[in-house]
């Protein structure tokens, strides 16, 4: 079992815990995932790390309540407990001084990039931020990464808040040179910035969470091609060449129990879902 | 006159094990095989000649003294009967299960020469059974500790076997499982109708019980490493992390949606119970037309447990014939009683899929036998030009798990072979000092019983080599 000990709504139905677990917390490094079961009949479901803090003996994660499991997660209060915890899994991401980076996070992600943002920073990195998100209410953490960057800006695909859409981003990579960008967040929107990087040639990394169960390498659900070849999204990712991956086929695999997640979110909600009201 | 005491009639078939319907078991997940009653259990048990020098033992690589626990059996002495077992086997129950005793003990039971041999693994596990729920398992007394520790990793047969023995030795033997649950592929592998995981957890607890600790959800290499916890106050460490990656066919179409490996259809009807969905939070879809590609038990069970998720037609499909299928002899019989259709001599080649990028076909090509392979079975060879299609919605690749690398890459001077296996005699011995390895991480896949063979003898020579060092 593992306690929650911090609880933070970082952006409506966005939530990020901290949780009592103090071997992981001193092994996790940036750009790992962690699975997690909330309890005896739950699904294993993978989350990017988000923070660790060794002294204290915590490890975060962050998550959007879109199906049954993440709203049945957000319910959960300080004192709760999950049943199981796994991690730190998954290869940690590459940091060191590359030079001029460009940090793009969307939705989520925004969350586990602020780790990656100061990791990069200490490296020694000259960093660019881009946050971004479907509209400007669900934006969070503009202070914390303005504070870490040397350049940033924000967009929303409704232009509800800083640029409208990813287009500008050409602007920005034709003013500089960029030798690493750093792209996660929905699978729609990290395709579409390796769309734009590519023709610039800055290499691009992008962090996968396609289905997964067991996350350790078993079951081969998380399959994905990248380069042509089949690569497996726990142990040989999360992190991949973003300009390799093929897109397309990761949307189909991730859309594969599309009626069984709306179905078992949608009996949740009959249920009543949970009694805490949304706090 | 010499026939005036007449011998006493041994009976020359071994008792039938009651078993499920299939038209009822082909939609349920209940166990198949009801086991003995204990009638059948005394009948079975007097048909042993007692031999004076059994053969059946030289069979079981965990080294079971057979003719005892029988005749303690038929005295009804059931429970010195099963301790008797456990004195050499942890997992009984799991054991009478899923032991492959055609291939072992009973291969060589003299009365095999005649008529049936005895059914020793149907006595095993009718003796754990009753003990089990009689509802107080009996352990043996503590041994005095030895102030050793050693790290067991993974919770499956070769590890639970490991840790049962070297707790039984008097060491701290802490067992690190990097799923939620104990037993390995006993959990996520084996279906709940051959062996139910009530059983499994049951025997894990006895393993607990004897004196190990289970530590959940720790993926050795990431968390710890091996260097890490022979640093960190372990004497010795066992791996046993088995043959848990899944292989595919590598044809053109894989990634499609339907096609799962056996790996992901089994762990999410056995460790997830996706077969209780939504009740418990993991799904499963299984179409209308399912086949399976593979020839081993993995195949068998996967091609069953699709035909109780409510599959319309199951077919395994496998590149050599029905003779040369690896799996149990009872697991093909049980399977086609429930209706599985069989197709022999081949293979995919590649799978069509839909514009929802779902499977609708396979295209196969037609196989012969060549001659024998360094497996010793007939290698097959493609028929050019009898490429044919099959409409599917459901495939299950089933043709194999190769050994999982993250315990090799993360422990420096640990020898591995080009399959990625261990290193290791016949001990368990790896390249490194204290560190030893068992199983189908050692092997390649193969069974549960060679599994706990291998664990036993590492536990032996773990205890060795702890009680010399000064």
């Amino acid at each position: 079992m593992y306690e929650i000990v911090g609880k933070r709504e970082l952006a409506p139905k966005i939530k990020l815990f901290e949780v009592n677990a103090p071997e992981m917390a001193e092994k996790a490094r940036p750009g790992q995932f962690l699975i997690i079961i909330i309890d005896e009949k739950g699904e294993r479901i993978p989350l990017t790390v988000a923070g660790y803090d060794a002294e204290k003996g915590t490890i975060s994660f962050a998550f959007n309540e879109v199906g049954k499991t993440t709203k049945q997660l957000g319910c959960l209060k300080v004192g709760d407990s999950v049943q199981s915890i796994t991690g730190p899994l998954g290869n940690p991401s590459d940091i060191r001084n590359f030079g001029r980076a460009l940090c793009m996070a969307g939705g989520v992600m925004i969350a586990p990039m602020l780790l990656q943002v100061r990791a990069l920073r200490e490296a020694g990195n000259k960093i660019t931020v881009v946050v971004g998100a479907r509209i400007k209410e669900l934006l969070f953490y503009e202070k914390e990464m303005k504070d870490l960057s040397d350049e940033f800006y924000v967009a929303t695909d409704d232009g509800s808040k800083g640029y409208k859409g990813l287009d500008f981003l050409k602007e920005i990579l034709s003013k500089q040179k960029f030798d690493r960008c750093v792209a996660w967040g929905p699978v729609v929107m990290m395709k579409n910035v390796c769309e734009i990087t590519k023709p610039f040639g800055v290499p691009t990394v992008v962090t996968l969470t396609p289905i997964m169960i067991d996350g350790m390498g078993m079951c081969g659900v998380c399959r994905v091609t990248v380069g042509g070849k089949m690569k497996f999204g726990c142990v040989d990712g999360p992190e991949f060449d973003g300009h390799l991956v093929d897109f397309d086929g990761l949307i189909n695999r991730q859309r594969m129990f599309l009626p069984e997640e709306r179905l078992s979110s949608l009996l949740w909600e009959l249920q009543g879902g949970c009694s805490c009201g949304g706090k | 006159m010499a026939e005036s005491k007449p011998k006493p009639k041994i009976k020359k078939e071994a008792e039938p094990m009651p078993k499920q319907k299939p038209e009822v078991r082909r939609k349920n997940f209940n166990e198949v095989a009801l086991g003995y009653s204990e009638e059948q259990a005394k009948t079975e048990a007097n048909r042993c000649l007692q031999c004076p020098k059994p053969q059946c033992v030289t069979g079981c690589p965990v080294e079971i003294s057979i003719p005892e626990f029988i005749k303690l059996l038929r005295e009804g002495k059931y429970e010195e009967a099963a301790k008797k077992i456990k004195e050499k086997n942890s997992l009984p129950a799991v054991c009478g299960r899923v032991c492959p005793q055609e291939e072992q003990c009973q291969k060589f039971c003299i009365l095999g020469k005649v008529g049936e041999p005895v059914s020793i693994g149907r006595l095993e596990r009718w003796l754990a059974d009753w003990e089990r729920k009689r509802g107080n398992v009996k352990k043996p007394d503590d041994p005095p500790p030895t102030g050793k520790k050693v790290a067991v990793i993974g919770a499956g047969p070769a590890g639970l076997t490991a840790a049962a023995d070297l707790a039984k030795l008097g060491h701290k033997a802490v067992i690190f499982e990097a799923l939620h649950l104990p037993g390995g592929v006993l959990v996520y592998g084996i279906p709940e109708f051959r062996l139910p995981k009530s059983i499994v957890r049951a025997e894990a607890d006895y393993v607990q019980s004897l004196g190990a600790d289970l530590k959940l959800g720790y993926l050795i290499g990431r968390i710890h490493t091996i260097p890490e916890l022979l640093k960190t106050g372990f004497d010795a460490v066992f791996i046993g992390t088995g043959a848990g990656l899944p292989a595919f066919l590598g044809v053109l179409g894989e990634h499609l949606g339907g096609i799962y490996s056996a790996n992901e259809f089994l762990i999410r009807v056995n460790l997830m119970k996706a077969y209780a969905f939504p009740f418990y939070d993991t799904p499963i879809r299984i179409g209308k037309h399912v086949v399976v590609i593979g020839g081993g038990n993995v195949a068998t069970d996967s091609a069953r447990s699709a035909l109780r998720l409510g599959a319309e037609e199951v077919c395994i499909v496998y590149r050599r014939s029905r003779e040369e299928m690896p799996a149990r002899k009872e697991e093909i019989e049980n399977a086609e009683e429930e209706g599985i259709l069989c197709k022999f001599l081949a293979n995919p080649t590649r799978f069509i899929g839909d514009e929802k990028g779902w499977v609708k076909q396979m295209e196969c090509i037609c196989m012969e036998l060549g001659p024998p392979d360094e497996s010793g079975r007939r290698r097959p060879v493609p028929v050019k030009g009898s490429e044919f299609t099959m409409d599917v919605d459901t495939v299950v690749v089933a043709v194999g798990r190769t050994p999982n690398p993250i315990i090799q890459s993360t422990t420096e001077g640990l020898a591995v072979t080009k399959w990625g296996t261990i290193v290791a005699d016949e001990n368990g011995k790896t390249s490194i000092e204290g560190v030893y390895a068992g199983g189908d991480i050692v092997t390649g896949e193969a069974t549960v019983i060679s599994a706990m063979g291998a664990g036993k003898k590492a536990a032996r020579a773990i205890h060795e080599y702890l009680m010399q060092e000064k």
